[in-house]
């Protein structure tokens, strides 16, 4: 048996500081509103499981799982294990000073909010009275122990019985955070009659998972790794070998269904969840526009909110029937502009105004560009908020009535109507977006991306190509901009700040820039995720920030990556194709 | 030459040269109005010039840590405002205890607890400056220029609302310091605030200091070789790493000092967003003066600071425009989107446009 102290301490040390700041931020007092599974157990006056108390044992255990992964192939199981428990006892000493500093001198709060009454109470697990403080601190310390272990000890076993273990805890991790959405569908299969009351009872209790369920989707999830390989090679086989007509049949059929799942969907989720629905697709969409400029044309606009405030200020003040509308102002009379006329005004205005903000910056590069479209965002923010324009768009009060827009007689009012209008507009951007990937301007624009000397040296216009993707990345925005205006019913200059060009820009980083199902799953779980989850919206920008710093550190390529920018940030050229999708799977 | 020029001239370019004209007769039509309806008076504009100058000392100081971490890494640390918020964040319970014990109260203790609030902010912003080196830059050295850049957005909203989360969301003020009201007088009626003068004076010694730093050590002599070309200096022995962190320590400290000398200034108070505005107002500084030169932030960091005190008053008003005063950000932000547009190597920088910017 051998001991590397040196590793031991240095994974220690970073475990420790892990468990430190998510309690120092305060994540792990909010987050332990947040129940995973409810009445679990109770052990004197504190309750199992919360977020927070997740939070508080996953670090270590992450810890526990790292070294002993990095240590049992060279020096053995053993050394792995009793690494991973030295790690866990590292780990705990910051916190174990933590509570008896946060229960003696209860001044610190003065400085760090965090640090008060609620978080003693939940870190040392209900003994937060002074005298009691350091039995808390022990009842801490061992089950941090415990953790590193349990992650040891699960790294050292055969891997497929370490995939059906972790599979297991983060499938009930993750339904046990979403419980609530889980809460929400089912109250709509009940108003349908799909679904029993009591059936939903024996699921949950007051929208969060009970143990039995939890338990079930513990040993399901368990399983699913031992039994999946028996069922997915025999279909990937057939589909493999099937002829190429077949495969495009199998391919429409997919698509087919997709499309179903996507049009009843504000059917099968409810009114709240379509509300969520159409902000991710409004995001979408500004996603698939930005990542023109970003994504396919390497050009970083920081400046996105622009066309956004553009296209909301365009319809606000078509529609509006307040004091600033163009009804009020001019002899237009009201509701003279349907949406037919709406969509394309704003459009064009967006890109109007795309054009006009592209000209100047043109002959910038890189971080230049990025400053400078920041500080256009700027401007047009200050402005909009700004008693210059009061009389033209509303000042600080903004605009207000919007009405509703009408789609062939109908007001669309609900969600779930103007769920449709996202979608359609989403998938309407999405042709545009990968016809454009496969034009001559789409590999103009990569040309550019990659070197624009050398493009410009192969007789490409890159004035031309560039103010392109400029106008065509706005369009998308304003189109996003006029749906919000709508969807909100006001116009509000609050709306538009560098934050939403911040959102965008991380939406198409995680997901992968130029990668169209990356933007979309990055605006499910970067915009989705903080409207449903109330916890994680006053850590959202937390947790952006770390997500941008680790993607690039880690995985500059996105979540989802498009082939072409994997290879170019992973600098692997001269590899063939099927040798860097091999490389994109993380390691186990 | 005429024929040679128009035959050149392409579309983005007149584009160019009618807006710079259009903004150069704003500019001279706004000014002409304004001094000819004698709005304001004498004292109002050199109230306006030295609050100018003061707040423009304190955009140059962080300037500093633009310029020096561009000039070696041709990188902009968009998360340098955050850095400058950590100090000034940090100091300000510092400076609420010794508020308590009374320390401010008489001009020897306070000079005393002024000097310890700027070592103490400059230490604070100093080791996070080190710390995001270390683990968000160093490891991305050498990979596409836009991916840096990500980073430093990524780390300064990550640096923003961890601040949040550890000292909370409201604004904390600077207490008074007795020592620092009032005025000085220069003539009958004009006199000038008395903190700004001092906030002038710490700014100024500040960046002499630094400036002998970059001048006339070893260590700057190896910062500038390495900012004149990596390899080379790599090859004359100089550790290149260490440099880069010395210079991340520097910029980091002025920032942290700033951050001390924009509290005693600037009565609103500091909260966690303070640094957002102030970091991408001292880039456009930077630019203005010169990104890579120690005087040329100065320089720039000065006349931002006027430009955004007496614009607002001196053009927009000229030209009619309502609220002038909210627009005070517009002039800022207008003014680093020109600097960008029409002169991105700034006033004394070299012609380093092709390979920088």
């Amino acid at each position: 048996m051998k001991l590397n102290f040196n590793t031991i301490l240095r994974v220690g040390a970073l475990t420790g500081f892990a468990i430190f700041y998510l309690a120092m931020v305060g994540m792990v007092e909010t987050f332990n509103e947040r129940e995973i599974i409810r009445d679990l157990l109770e052990i004197g006056n504190i309750e199992l499981l919360t977020l927070g108390q997740v939070l508080m044992i996953l670090p270590s255990m992450i810890g526990g799982y790292f070294i002993s992964r990095r240590i049992t192939p060279a020096d053995g199981a053993l050394s792995g294990i009793i690494s991973g428990v030295l790690v866990g006892v590292i780990s705990a000493i910051p916190m174990v000073i933590l509570i008896m500093a946060g229960t003696t001198f209860p001044n610190i709060r003065d400085m760090f909010v965090s640090v008060n009454p609620t978080l003693m109470e939940v870190l040392s697990l209900g003994f937060s009275r002074q005298d009691a403080a350091f039995t808390g601190a022990m009842i801490l310390a061992a089950i941090m122990i415990f953790s590193a272990l349990d992650g040891a000890i699960v790294a050292v076993l055969p891997q497929i019985w370490r995939r059906a273990i972790i599979n297991s805890a983060g499938w009930v991790l993750g339904i046990g955070v979403m419980s609530e959405l889980l809460n929400q569908i089912f109250s709509t299969f009940r108003d349908y009659g799909w679904i029993e009351r009591d059936t939903v009872r024996l699921m949950l209790q007051s929208g969060t998972v009970k143990p039995a369920f939890a338990g079930f989707i513990a040993i399901v999830a368990f399983l699913w790794p031992l039994v999946i390989p028996y069922i997915r090679t025999p279909i990937q086989e057939r589909y493999q070998t099937a002829t190429p007509a077949a495969k495009t049949t199998t391919n429409y059929v997919g698509y087919a269904l997709l499309m179903i799942l996507l049009l009843g969907l504000p059917w099968l989720v409810g009114r709240f969840l379509s509300d969520v629905l159409v902000t991710i697709s409004l995001y979408v969409l500004m996603g698939l526009g930005l990542n023109i400029a970003v994504g396919m044309a390497g050009l970083l606009d920081l400046g996105y909110l622009t066309n956004f405030a553009v296209g909301a200020y365009v319809t606000g003040l078509l529609v509006s029937t307040g004091p600033q509308g163009i009804a009020a102002t001019t002899a237009v009379p009201e509701g003279f502009f349907n949406l037919w006329m709406l969509i394309p005004i704003s459009l064009l205005s967006a890109m109007l105004t795309g054009f006009v903000f592209a000209l100047p910056v043109l002959r910038m590069r890189g971080d230049y560009l990025a400053i400078a479209t920041l500080g256009f965002g700027e401007i047009i923010a200050k402005l909009a908020l700004s008693d210059a324009l009061k009389p033209y768009i509303g000042g600080a009060q903004g605009i207000l009535f919007v009405p509703k827009p009408v789609f062939f007689g109908i007001e669309l009012t609900n969600p779930e109507q103007l769920y449709y209008v996202g979608l359609a507009a989403c998938l309407f951007m999405l042709y545009v977006t990968t016809r454009l990937f496969n034009s001559r301007t789409g590999r103009q624009w990569g040309a550019i991306r990659e070197d624009e000397d050398v493009a410009a040296a192969m007789g490409i216009d890159t004035t031309r190509t560039k103010v392109i993707a400029f106008t065509l990345s706005a369009a998308a925005g304003g189109l996003a901009g006029a749906l919000f205006a709508t969807k909100v019913g006001t116009v509000f200059p609050n709306s538009f700040t560098v934050i939403v060009s911040i959102n965008v820009l991380s939406l198409i980083i995680v997901g992968g820039m130029g990668s169209i199902p990356g933007i979309i799953v990055g605006a499910a779980a970067l915009v989705g995720l903080p409207e449903i989850l109330r916890e994680f919206a006053e850590f959202r920008f937390l947790i952006y920030g770390a997500l941008l710093v680790t993607m690039m550190l880690t995985r500059p390529e996105g979540l989802w990556p498009s082939e072409a920018r994997r290879r170019e940030l992973r600098g692997d050229d001269d590899e063939p194709p099927i040798e860097s999708t091999t490389t994109a799977v993380p390691a186990d | 030459m005429g024929r040679d020029f128009l035959k050149r001239l392409n579309w983005v370019d007149a584009v160019l040269y009618v807006l710079r004209i259009v903004i150069i007769i704003a500019v001279i039509y706004g000014s002409y109005n304004t001094i000819m309806a004698g709005k304001y008076s004498s004292e109002q504009w050199v109230g306006l010039i030295m609050s100018g100058l003061a707040q423009g000392s304190i955009y140059a100081l962080i300037a500093l840590g633009y310029t020096l971490v561009y000039g070696i890494l041709l990188m902009i640390n968009f998360a340098h405002g955050e850095i400058f918020m950590a100090g000034a964040f940090t100091a300000v319970f510092a400076a609420e205890g010794l508020a308590r014990a009374g320390w401010l109260e008489t001009p020897f203790l306070a000079t005393i607890s002024i000097l310890l609030l700027v070592l103490l902010a400059a230490s604070v912003s100093m080791m996070l400056a080190v710390i995001l080196e270390r683990v968000a830059y160093r490891p991305l050295r050498g990979s596409p220029r836009l991916v840096p850049l990500i980073t430093a957005i990524g780390a300064s909203f990550f640096l923003q609302y961890t601040f949040k989360g550890l000292y909370g969301s409201g604004f904390k003020s600077y207490p008074l310091v007795p020592m620092l009201q009032g005025g000085i007088p220069i003539t009958a009626n004009i006199s000038i605030p008395r903190v700004q003068v001092v906030v002038l004076v710490l700014a100024i010694v500040l960046m002499a200091g630094l400036y002998f730093l970059v001048e006339k050590t070893k260590i700057g002599k190896a910062m500038r070789a390495v900012s004149e070309n990596k390899e080379v200096a790599r090859l004359m022995g100089i550790n290149i790493d260490r440099v880069i962190v010395f210079t991340f320590m520097i910029g980091g400290a002025l920032a942290g000092a700033a951050g001390v000398i924009n509290g005693l200034y600037r009565p609103q108070g500091v909260n966690f967003f303070m640094g957002f505005f102030p970091g991408i107002k001292a880039f456009t500084a930077a630019v203005l003066g010169g990104i890579g030169s120690v005087p040329g932030a100065l320089i720039g960091g000065l006349l931002l600071g006027v430009f955004e005190s007496i614009g607002p008053n001196l053009v927009l008003d000229g030209l009619g425009i309502r609220g002038a005063n909210q627009l005070k950000d517009v002039i800022a932000f207008s003014l680093l989107v020109l600097v960008l547009i029409f002169r991105p190597q700034g006033i004394i920088g070299e012609k380093l446009a092709e390979k920088k910017a």
